[in-house]
């Protein structure tokens, strides 16, 4: 029994957990002060409701509570992380280097940081999507002020080797940044055992709410600073201004403190549904999984099926809901530019489907999701000329097509 | 992305799709896109010579549901057409049709360009001249 439609696109974000949702009403109705109100219990409330929020969230990744920095979300925080550390670090270097398999929020920014002036490396992937340690090393020089590596990717699930890139950063003087917002919660993630100075990562992507995240900024060895990108009235230790939005931290708060309860659990529980999802899928010929499949999140799998595209298989699942490397599926109509960028050619770029499962997800539901995506890549095969032309023994990459 | 109900219609329930055999004389093919730009659509007519008038059409493409629904449509159409009238068929009267959004309208473009080619395919099997588009304004 499945209540239509399956949600599998966890990774883009996640259903809010109802023991979460329970912790938040109550201050957006009695409980509604301002928590930097410091003359009355309004204020006094609002604010002890943040400090032990703090103290869950910083516990989930092994941090002190000093230092979480309260942001609007992933995207903020690596605003805030970049920029901060580049404007505050300026005598230093004005060097960055990155991944081009990074999420827009790093990108982008570090295209605003060039266009300022700032110099940026951007470091190519292997076919796993892995990153070269030995690139990473060639790269810092003594100009690079930070390392700025994603620990666990958004579309293929891989989990770079972080704790060495960060070893490689501090060898050279820079401080090293990780855009966590796939791997919190979901994986173990200890910024002491692993060396890093700055972490971002969000509530929405861990069964909290929209609109919170927070940036990890280390107080010791050394103790990092950033340049407020948002100012106005010195908020979390003059580094971001505004009034704190308490429903959502609390939400943050408590979704932190189940995901840290229950995660070995999950983990053990998905990662059985994903192999599960995974394997049969690839019983289909012409299937390849993207990305490596040793260090990868333990909910996503990321698949290609040759000779079909993507948004027109999308539109066949139309009961579940997945994503596509597709360029149809963007609005760029670009293929997914973390697919290209593990080498894959772009007829595979788009007929790939992302799925991410999570806590509420069933097995019944990956079942389905089994059943329609076969019936649907068969069919879809059965109206590819690609698909003919490959079972007749043509070699695709010999034709000579009459592109528009 | 929201899809017409034409859209959805035609990929869920899309007419003549299959093959013809393109050795046959009265068989013209034409296959247009390319598998990086995510669209690739083959398309078949069986002309009788006598009357020029498109016996059959049949179509296979690689590509999102409006590329399906949009070489779907141009099968159906096609059908019953002699083939000058078959040159007449727009782009734009597909994209109407199935209610295109901006951003799909190249998949009707494509589909266009599928129906001209097979009639220039199976003219030049048939020893006349390919026929010349008129200049398109986009």
């Amino acid at each position: 029994m499945v209540n239509l439609p399956i949600y599998l696109d966890n990774n883009a974000t996640t259903r809010m957990d109802e023991r979460v949702l329970d912790a938040m009403l109550p201050y957006f109705r009695d409980n509604f002060g301002n928590a930097a109100s410091r003359n009355h219990p309004f204020g006094w409330k609002a604010e002890e409701a943040v400090d032990y929020a703090r103290e869950q969230i910083a516990a989930l990744i092994g941090a002190s509570e000093k230092e979480i920095i309260f942001t609007s979300g992933a995207t903020e925080s690596n605003n805030l992380a970049l920029k901060g550390v580049a404007e505050m670090y300026i005598s230093k270097g004005n060097h960055i280097v990155t991944l081009v398999t990074e999420h827009k929020a790093i990108l982008d920014t570090c295209k605003h940081l060039e266009k300022q002036g700032f110099k940026v490396t951007y470091l190519p992937v292997g076919v796993d999507g892995l990153v070269d340690l030995a690139l990473v090393e060639e790269a810092i020089t003594n100009e690079t002020v930070l390392v700025s590596v994603m620990y666990a990717n958004n579309e293929i699930g891989v989990i770079q080797p972080i704790k060495e890139i960060a070893a490689l950063a501090h060898a050279k003087g820079a401080l090293f940044h990780t855009d966590a917002t796939q791997a919190v919660g979901k994986i173990p993630v200890d910024v002491i055992e692993s060396g890093i100075d700055l972490l971002s990562f969000t509530a929405h992507k861990m069964y909290g709410p929209k609109g919170v995240g927070a940036l990890y900024v280390r107080r010791k060895n050394p103790r990092v600073k950033v340049t407020s990108q948002m100012d106005g009235g010195g908020h979390e230790r003059g580094m971001r201004s505004g009034t704190l939005n308490v429903p959502g931290i609390v939400g943050f708060g408590k979704a932190c403190e189940l995901c840290k309860q229950e995660m070995a659990e999950e983990t053990k529980r998905l990662s059985a549904l994903r192999d599960k999802l995974e394997s049969s899928l690839l019983e289909l010929e012409e299937s390849y999984v993207n990305g490596n499949t040793a260090h990868r999140l333990p909910h996503v799998s990321n698949i290609s099926f040759k000779y079909v595209e993507g948004e027109g298989l999308i539109m066949g699942v139309k009961d579940i809901a997945v994503s596509s490397g597709s360029a149809c599926t963007s609005a760029s109509l670009e293929p997914s530019y973390v697919l290209k960028g593990l080498g894959l050619s772009d007829d595979l770029a788009h007929s790939s489907l992302r799925f991410g499962l999570g806590r509420f997800t069933t097995e019944e539901e990956v079942d389905f999701a089994i059943k329609t995506v076969k019936k649907a890549v068969l069919q879809l095969r059965e109206m590819s000329p690609l698909w003919e032309m490959f079972k007749e023994g043509i070699d695709l990459d010999t034709v000579q097509w009459a592109a528009h | 992305m929201a899809y017409s109900d034409k859209v959805i219609d035609h990929y869920s329930n899309p007419r003549n799709v299959g093959t013809l055999d393109k050795s046959k004389q009265d068989v013209g093919t034409g296959l247009v896109g390319a598998p990086e730009c995510g669209d690739v659509m083959r398309l078949q007519i069986e002309v009788d010579a006598e009357t020029n008038i498109i016996k059959d059409a049949k179509f296979k493409t690689f590509g999102c549901g409006s590329a399906i629904a949009s070489s779907s449509l141009a099968t159906e159409w096609l059908k019953g057409k002699t083939i000058e009238e078959a040159m007449t068929i727009d782009n734009m009267d597909i994209v109407e049709e199935l209610a295109l959004p901006p951003v799909k309208i190249h998949c009707s473009v494509l589909a266009e360009d599928a129906i001209k080619a097979a009639i220039n395919d199976y003219r030049v099997k048939n020893g006349m001249e390919p026929l010349v588009e008129k200049d398109r304004i986009h």
